[in-house]
């Protein structure tokens, strides 16, 4: 029994700071599609989370909504730049955008 | 998806000068308020008591006459349906201001590669069949119309990854029916239950369960359906049949 609550408290500790890393290198990425894969990720953590606090409904609504609705919305705005930023004529000619969506 | 380049956006590629040390100047400024709000909410944290009463035992002591047997139900759809209520125009005035953007954008006809197609095709209805039990399961275990909703509302995202687009009959006055049925069913109810001679959104409880469910199947329909307009991110409109 001891262990499994040390286990338990260890895991804990481990998915706290996980969330906190996952955050920071999502707030500080220059690459907004790596943000939001990381958000992505940050979602689903924060969904292991809120089972871990016994709220087994917040962390439905999390994974379904925050990562999942979210990250796929997110995603289309950023192909939606991308391709805005396409059609204008820009300094950058590195960036061939294809179609995707 | 695509894998997306690096956007090369440098800060600032010019050596020091004002433009730097003003920059700096703010961010320490910026870590200066940061650091101010983390303390007070460290204190507000702090200086909670250890165990509130809440309102869990007042949840508890009613759960019998709300129609349903999870508390977490209970209060979204009876104690505190008024909230879930507005929660529901908020999605709907969401939707509405994406629409206010104009029409869907010009899309170019992309065809899915066969591991998209194939997968869509198998999970859509397997998705569909879990949040109809999500709806049903709410009633006595965690699930209930947002989850559900958000699952429906997935499968439609995908569809749309995949491809399709809604036709051009469904995209006129069903489509607008269907978003608002959630928000109108929750909204007559409500009325009926004032001129029945209650109070708003004060269930009788022989039929509190039946009247939660319709109201939650209503919701679950128009959630979904709402999250996957939100995803074409425009107001769709009546194009040639497809």
């Amino acid at each position: 029994m001891e262990t499994v609550t040390l286990l338990q408290w260890a895991f804990d500790v481990v998915l706290g700071f996980s969330l906190l890393w996952i955050a920071w290198l999502a707030l500080t990425s220059l690459d907004l599609f790596r943000a939001i894969v990381l958000f992505i990720a940050f979602g689903l953590l924060m969904a292991l989370a809120w089972v871990r606090l016994d709220a087994p409904d917040v962390a439905l609504a999390e994974a379904a909504i925050g990562a999942g609705l979210t990250g796929a919305l997110l995603l289309a705005a950023l192909a939606r730049l991308e391709s805005n930023n396409a059609t204008k004529p820009t300094p950058e000619k590195d960036h061939q955008p294809e179609a995707h969506d | 998806m695509q894998q997306s380049q690096p956007l090369k956006k440098t800060i600032n590629p010019k050596p020091m000068t004002e433009g730097v040390k003003k920059q700096l100047l703010f961010r320490l400024l910026l870590v200066a308020l940061l650091s101010l709000l983390a303390t007070g909410l460290g204190y507000a944290v702090l200086s909670l008591p250890s165990s509130a009463p809440g309102l869990s035992e007042l949840v508890a002591e009613n759960l019998e006459t709300s129609g349903v047997s999870n508390p977490v139900t209970a209060v979204l759809l009876n104690f505190r349906a008024y909230d879930t209520l507005l929660e529901l125009g908020v999605l709907l005035l969401a939707l509405l201001g994406v629409w206010s953007f104009g029409a869907v954008p010009e899309r170019r006809e992309s065809f899915p590669g066969p591991v998209l197609d194939t997968l869509s095709r198998l999970l859509v209805p397997l998705l569909i069949l879990v949040a109809g039990y999500l709806l049903w399961v709410g009633a006595h275990a965690p699930g209930g119309a947002f989850q559900a909703g958000s699952v429906l509302g997935a499968a439609g995202v995908l569809l749309l990854l995949a491809g399709w687009r809604p036709g051009a009959r469904f995209v006129g006055l069903p489509l607008r029916i269907t978003l608002v049925a959630g928000l109108g069913v929750f909204v007559i109810v409500s009325a009926v239950l004032i001129l029945v001679g209650g109070r708003l959104l004060e269930y009788p409880p022989s039929f509190a369960a039946t009247l939660i469910l319709l109201i939650e199947a209503a919701a679950t329909l128009s959630i979904g359906i709402t999250l996957a307009a939100l995803f074409i991110g425009g107001r769709p409109e009546a194009g040639p049949n497809n």
